[in-house]
């Protein structure tokens, strides 16, 4: 279809024995930003690289901007900033970021776009010198100095502080208002459910949800408080509408599911009235993209 | 705050432009870079000096004469060779090869920079080394043109050489490498000492080493004792086309 800016279909690839990306559907629309979410090692950095041209597939097709991943046309068209790296050691920010502008046709200004990110007392500073949060920035600005339609963004914000957080999501966002595509990986939920249109949970190599971040966290609500610990939640669960879940993790802290409207409200209260229960931090929220992350992938380390 | 208009415009610059601004960066890295100076300049100027000073050497004629030409081979040695090797075994570790082949500038792009850029530096080597050596009362003599020939086909064969080890091993291993190599060719290759030092036994080995090829024939040419010098041609010519072709099957970019 015309208007993807990526679509991968059936991809499979594997290492010796290890399946990475299991017969993978991925479809990110132009103009959008995407985030794909998963574990480490679920397969998001894999199937970024296949479409950015550095691997190649075992099996499945993927197309960017209509195109294949190593169609030297597709070169200038997109944007990589990879996940770290990439940089000479001795290479100054700023001459960096020039050579890499001469290689485009019509680039951004190097120094205003250094401004922009906060590394213009910089533009001297050797990359090993850097701290890891201004050479993430500089991969960013290298990323976007060409005007690409579509940019791949693989842990733009892994290690930055606040301040630069807020400066790449404010860059993603401006790149969204300008009609660039923009396909990210990303750990932190926050950051998907703020930024992206389309958000893609991938788990051991496949995509185990999809969609905006409000359908992905649904209508469903959950109703939280705080109390003292060990209270029998059988007696509430019994007061409650059949299909509604108590449960109290860590201890002291409660969350009841279920249909949460203002009668299971008054039953929970109804409840710790009877008990003499003092709640706190009483309060109704919907599930977030975290909940939903953890639903679907589970809570083990790996 | 800055306003950026960055609204799609795409395009790759003309190619060009793109290998003049590699080369470019790539020249200033190793003119930056003080372990390289001492390898293509500090050491080549030492021994210049040194060789042509001190009453080491018992050979005819002036003895500049005769470390002249093996001191302008050692030049294309370091920047072919050492410089270029370890310079593209710790990009190809740092993923700078990688990152490269994610913007318009091709491979092929890439490796004509690499060539402009050594040929930049050999000639700013020899600017240098020539100056030093007339200095020192050096007569050169025979065709500039021959030499030429001569330093491009043993660029050739040093950037293969160079480019096969730094594509296939660890950046640790090409640095060690590399330098051992420019060791190893520095003392038994005639660059200040004569092959004929040597064992007869291990003579043939040694002549038939690109750097013996390349310190011979440029100071068969410039000491004006023969001709075209044929036979170093042909084994420079050899290395030049194994050593590329190696490089070509073997160098991998990550």
């Amino acid at each position: 279809m015309e208007d993807a800016a990526v679509e991968v279909r059936d991809l499979v690839k594997r290492y010796g024995r290890v399946t990475a990306v299991d017969h993978l559907d991925l479809r990110c629309r132009r103009g959008e930003v995407t985030a794909v979410l998963g574990p480490n090692g679920a397969g998001k950095t894999s199937t970024i690289e296949i479409c950015e041209g550095f691997r190649t597939a075992d099996s499945g097709s993927v197309r960017v901007l209509g195109r294949a991943p190593d169609d030297p046309e597709l070169k200038p068209r997109i944007g990589i900033m990879l996940q770290a790296g990439g940089v000479p050691q001795a290479a100054r920010a700023g001459e960096w970021l020039r050579l890499v502008s001469r290689f485009h046709a019509h680039p951004l200004d190097p120094s205003a776009l250094l401004d922009r990110l906060g590394l213009a007392d910089h533009a001297r500073t050797p990359y090993r010198r850097l701290s890891g949060g201004q050479q993430q920035r500089l991969g960013l600005a290298a990323a976007v100095i060409g005007r690409p339609e579509l940019v791949f963004l693989d842990e733009p914000t892994a290690g930055l502080d606040p301040q630069a957080r807020h400066a790449c999501w404010d860059m993603v966002r401006e790149l969204r208002a300008a009609g660039v595509s923009v396909v990210l990986t990303t750990h932190h939920m926050d950051e998907a459910e703020k930024l992206s249109d389309h958000v893609v949970i991938i788990d051991r190599g496949r995509v185990v949800a999809e969609g905006s971040p409000a359908e992905l966290t649904g209508a469903e609500r959950q109703l939280r408080f705080r109390a003292r610990p060990g209270l029998n939640l059988d007696e509430v669960l019994s007061a409650l509408p059949p299909g509604s879940a108590a449960k109290e993790s860590p201890a002291g802290h409660y969350i009841i599911e279920g249909q949460v409207d203002p009668s299971l409200l008054a039953t929970v209260t109804a409840w710790c009235a009877t008990e003499g229960v003092t709640t706190e931090d009483l309060s109704i929220e919907r599930r977030t993209l975290e909940d939903v992350f953890l639903e679907l992938t589970g809570r083990e380390l790996r | 705050m800055t306003t950026l208009d960055l609204s799609p415009a795409p395009g790759a610059a003309p190619l060009p432009k793109m290998v003049l601004a590699q080369a470019g960066a790539e020249v200033r890295a190793t003119l930056r870079n003080g372990e390289q100076l001492l390898l293509t300049l500090i050491i080549p100027i030492l021994l210049l000096v040194g060789f042509s000073k001190a009453p080491f050497l018992d050979v005819a004629g002036p003895r500049v004469d005769f470390v002249a030409p093996g001191v302008l081979a050692l030049a294309v040695l370091s920047t072919a060779f050492t410089g270029q090797a370890i310079a593209t075994g710790f990009e190809r570790r740092y993923g700078v090869l990688k990152r490269l082949g994610a913007t318009p500038l091709s491979r092929t792009g890439l490796m004509l920079a690499k060539t402009a850029a050594v040929i930049v530096v050999e000639v700013l080597q020899i600017v240098v080394l020539v100056l030093v050596a007339l200095a020192l009362g050096w007569s050169p003599h025979g065709n500039p043109l021959t030499v030429a020939l001569l330093v491009v086909l043993g660029t050739a064969a040093f950037s293969g050489l160079g480019l096969l080890m730094a594509g296939t091993l660890r950046a640790e291993a090409t640095l060690a490498g590399a330098n051992l190599v420019y060791l190893l060719l520095l003392a038994l290759g005639g660059v200040v000492l004569p092959v004929s030092a040597f064992p007869e036994s291990i003579r043939p080995l040694l002549e038939i080493l690109p750097i013996t090829a390349l310190t011979d024939g440029v100071r068969s040419v410039l000491t004006g004792v023969g001709g075209f010098p044929v036979g170093a041609t042909l084994v420079l010519l050899s290395w030049a086309v194994l050593a590329l072709a190696a490089a070509a099957r073997w160098f991998r970019w990550e």
